[in-house]
């Protein structure tokens, strides 16, 4: 049995829809993240979670936090600090912005061959913002490597072999998956631990380059007495990334329109995976005008 | 997110009160750990910021997990199973949150592994685990334990035993017994020692343990044979991790703080290790060991006060009868205002008296490094006056202030407070032990008339008379001289008896008057340093000085005859 484990947890800061106000979309259908309050997206805390239990049970383990954003997204990578992760990285460009998930997963793959090593890469199921689910998955075939997606629980780790709950939709399921592998975890998984007194005191100073501008002259010297400070922060160059796969050229996903949709359905539809009831759905969907 | 500290202005104002500047450079030595530790503080700003951010995190933990636990703690209870306890699900849970975010060991040094956190700070975080759970609060606090193997142990025992609490094992005090409550002179327990196996054995009974089956205890035996008070006893510390060699007889079925395991423990042959000198244990230990716990019984006070006042606030706003919300009713908003400025008044209090605490302990710790210039020897000492004046007086105001205020509070949810559908009806249970255990307030009353025949207490009322104030608050400082002097009259009334029964006689009313004027000026302080605390103050003062008439006027008319009005007449002789 191996003794220690590399992790890497892809952690994104999302605006926090749980208190959505009227201001909460833009007039052309982008969510407006300036009067949302910025959180650590509440699944990627579950995903950290299963990683620092791994680090608990084989103390020599490596966790890495990966995010891409904005300069302010620094507080992810603060945020995974706080709690037992031993390093984080950022990516940040204006080149990102406005990528799509298959953008974002490109990008965070790059990063992720760019660190390295690793045996398992760990994520939220989705993000509260945009609820695709979609760029763990892209990200895992990107990198050609397997993926575990609805992880509740990750029950055992062999040298080359983990073991994994599922929670679906009708109950759970056991799978077993080849490292390195990529898991995406759900709401449903243990909250994540506190923040750690003395970790906090640690790292409360930690910040990337461009966070440090214009900072007091009085803490600069600590970040040559403590390099640990220092949170880098990648751009496309770093990651040896193709300009034309990412941000807007990169996405092939358009917002074609925004609507406030206010649930109207009384009853609900558990449909089989038969040619009918695939054919009564579609049927539905463009009579009700939701394709076509 | 409910975060009891940031929901909760009072506390960042108690935290930057300008005597923090003189606490930190003393408790970080000037800043020395810097260098040996990543998460050791530069300078006082960057101390103040720790403090503040690790709050943070403890209001967090208590609105996120600790509070939404109490009513389901309080239901299940512990057990006992195969002579140990088992903690109620929720219990461990919490114990789980705060080892994770290492928040035991805080106040002692880093280099047993804790966070080096003065006194303050500390106290901050009782006051905010007390307000989510008055009955967890009892487990993690017994971190207090720590404190006194860090003053008196030899540095081996510290070794072994302080990096353990700071890995967030538990702890206990074991020092009553079933004849030996308040007396703990008479304490029974025996520990003999074992020449050849070079070991000390405790063999007895003990009772009413908070926490019995904790991991480290602190046992309070008789170790000199034949002897019969306090000079007989000692201090051991038992392993009870390594050797679970008690047996807890029995949890005791409690009206509140449920939660937290009172045990009755037998000792069969444990081994335990003597810590510091011999003979010393009630006299020096237990007493140091008791002041922190009763400072830690005001900041438990405070914080149930807290939890029950905002409970009757929400009750009463949200609450209608007659067309419109009870707050509406004079009744009800004279209650609420005046529960606000008790709670006021004994979180000053409550502060006012860790920080004499945290001066007092800094000067000590650092005397026991090196010798200390004059001045701060005359620094040490006037403030181990005040600390050991201010002590009693916060935990016996503290928790009868509670006790009023849990009851107010129920009162006003009226028929439902009494029933198990609200917060308030376990808030009001746990309030009820605050003013009894750690010993009781007529206890703390005789404690404090030591530091009333002292004149500590006078001294600091002048103290604080002389402080600079805004123009607009004269007028308070007038009142309070008034009181001063209705104060002082009395007093002098009792003393001049020179009879020791009529100081004890009117022991309470002394120190209620005394506690008044004291709570008054640090409310009037307060007022000075942020003007939100003047509704408090006006309150305050008003029921003050009322309170303070009635209690002078009491004295006034009475003489040494008055005892024996009041004895109970001889009942007839049972056959």
């Amino acid at each position: 049995m191996k003794k220690s484990y590399r992790i890497i947890v892809l952690a994104k800061q999302v605006p926090d829809t749980r208190n959505v106000g009227k201001d909460a979309m833009k007039a052309d259908g982008t969510v407006n993240r300036a009067v949302l309050p910025a959180i650590f997206n509440p699944e990627d805390l579950n995903a950290l979670e299963q990683a620092l239990r791994i680090k608990d049970r084989f103390p020599g383990s490596h966790i890495t936090m990966l995010t891409m954003g904005p300069p302010r997204a620094a507080e992810i990578i603060r945020e995974g600090l706080y709690r037992g992760a031993d390093d984080g990285y950022l990516l940040t460009d204006r080149a990102f912005a406005g990528s799509d998930t298959l953008a974002t997963s490109y990008a965070l793959s790059r990063a992720i061959l760019k660190i390295g090593d690793f045996d398992l890469i760990l994520a939220g199921r989705q993000a509260i913002d945009g609820d695709t689910a979609q760029v763990g998955p892209q990200v895992a075939e990107k990198l050609k490597i397997a993926q575990v997606s609805y992880a509740e629980e990750i029950l055992e780790i062999k040298k080359e072999k983990v073991t994994v709950k599922r929670r679906l939709e009708k109950g759970v399921e056991i799978v077993e998956a080849p490292t390195p592998l990529l898991i995406t975890v759900t709401g449903s998984a243990p909250a994540c631990r506190p923040r750690n007194a003395k970790l906090i005191m640690k790292y409360k100073r930690a910040t990337t380059l461009s966070e440090r501008q214009g900072i007091s002259e009085d803490y600069i010297s600590i970040y040559n007495d403590r390099p640990f400070l220092n949170l880098p922060e990648w751009n496309v160059t770093d990651i040896d990334a193709d300009p034309a796969q990412l941000g807007l050229s990169g996405s092939p996903t358009k917002v074609k329109k925004i609507e406030n949709v206010v649930f109207q359905a009384k009853e609900a539809k558990v449909l089989q995976d038969s040619d009918a009831d695939i054919n009564w759905l579609m049927k539905e969907l463009i009579t009700n005008h939701t394709l076509g | 997110m409910a975060n009891f500290f940031t929901d909760n202005p009072d506390l960042k104002f108690h935290l930057n009160h300008p005597l923090m500047k003189k606490i930190v450079e003393l408790k970080e030595r000037n800043f020395e750990d810097k260098d040996k530790f990543d998460y050791a503080p530069v300078d006082f700003e960057d101390t103040m910021d720790s403090y503040e951010k690790v709050l943070d995190v403890i209001g967090e933990i208590c609105g996120e997990i600790i509070a939404p636990n109490a009513e389901d703690i309080d239901r299940e209870g512990p057990h006992v199973e195969n002579d140990r306890v088992v903690y109620a699900k929720g219990t461990e849970e919490n114990l789980d949150a705060i080892r994770k975010a290492g928040l035991m060991g805080i106040t002692l040094p880093r280099k047993y592994g804790g966070l080096n956190f003065s006194i303050v700070p500390y106290t901050m975080a009782a006051d905010m685990v007390s307000r989510a759970d008055a009955a967890f609060v009892n487990i993690w606090g017994l971190q207090d334990c720590a404190e006194t193997i860090h003053e008196f142990a030899d540095e081996e025992q510290k070794e072994k035993y302080l990096p353990r609490f700071c890995n967030g094992e538990t702890g206990s005090m074991a020092l009553t017994e079933p004849d030996a409550g308040s007396d703990l002179q008479s304490v029974m327990l025996k520990a003999t020692y074992d020449e050849e196996k070079k070991q000390w054995y405790l063999n007895g009974v003990k009772r009413f343990i908070t926490n019995g089956d904790g991991d480290i205890s602190l046992v309070l035996a008789r170790s000199e044979e034949g002897t019969k008070d306090g000079r007989g006893l000692s201090m051991f510390v038992y392993d009870n991790k390594a050797h679970k060699a008690i047996k807890v007889r029995r949890i005791e079925h409690k009206l509140g703080i449920i939660g937290s395991p009172t045990c009755e423990l037998v000792y069969r042959n444990v081994p335990a290790e003597l810590v510091g000198s011999r003979r010393m244990g009630l006299i020096r230990y237990v007493m140091s060991l008791m002041n922190g716990a009763r400072l830690g019984i005001a900041a438990q006070s405070v914080g149930i006060a807290e939890a029950a006042w905002r409970e009757a606030l929400e009750y009463a706003k949200e609450r209608k009868q007659f067309g419109k919300a009870i707050i509406e009713f004079p009744a009800v908003y004279e209650m609420l205002s005046v529960m606000k400025a008790k709670l006021d008044g004994a979180r000053s209090l409550l502060y006012e008296t860790s920080r004499f605490v945290d001066m007092y302990k800094a000067y000590f710790h650092i005397s026991n490094e090196r010798s200390l210039e004059k001045e701060e020897r005359q620094e040490m000492k006037k403030y181990q006056l005040l600390a050991d004046a201010y002590t009693p007086l916060a935990k016996g105001l503290a928790s009868e202030v509670c006790n009023r205020i849990a009851y107010d509070s129920l009162q006003i949810h009226g028929g439902s407070g009494f029933m198990k559908d609200y917060p308030i009806e376990r808030i009001y249970r746990d309030a009820r032990i605050t003013s009894i255990y750690e010993g009781t307030t007529q206890l703390q009353v005789v404690a404090a008339l030591t530091g009333l025949a002292k004149g500590t207490y006078l001294k600091q009322i002048r103290e604080y008379e002389d402080t600079p104030l805004k123009p607009e608050l004269h007028t308070y400082r007038r009142t309070l001289i008034t009181m001063t002097e209705e104060f002082e009259q009395a007093l002098m009334k009792v003393q001049e008896t020179e009879d020791k029964e009529f100081v004890d006689f009117h022991g309470r009313r002394l120190i209620e008057m005394a506690g008044n004027i004291i709570m008054g000026y640090l409310l009037l302080l307060d007022t000075n340093r942020e003007s939100r605390f003047w509704k408090s103050l006006e309150v305050f003062l008003r029921n003050a000085r009322s309170e303070n008439k009635a209690n002078a006027a009491f004295i006034a008319a009475s003489g040494l005859s008055d005892m024996g009005r009041f004895k109970q007449d001889e009942v007839g002789e049972e056959e």
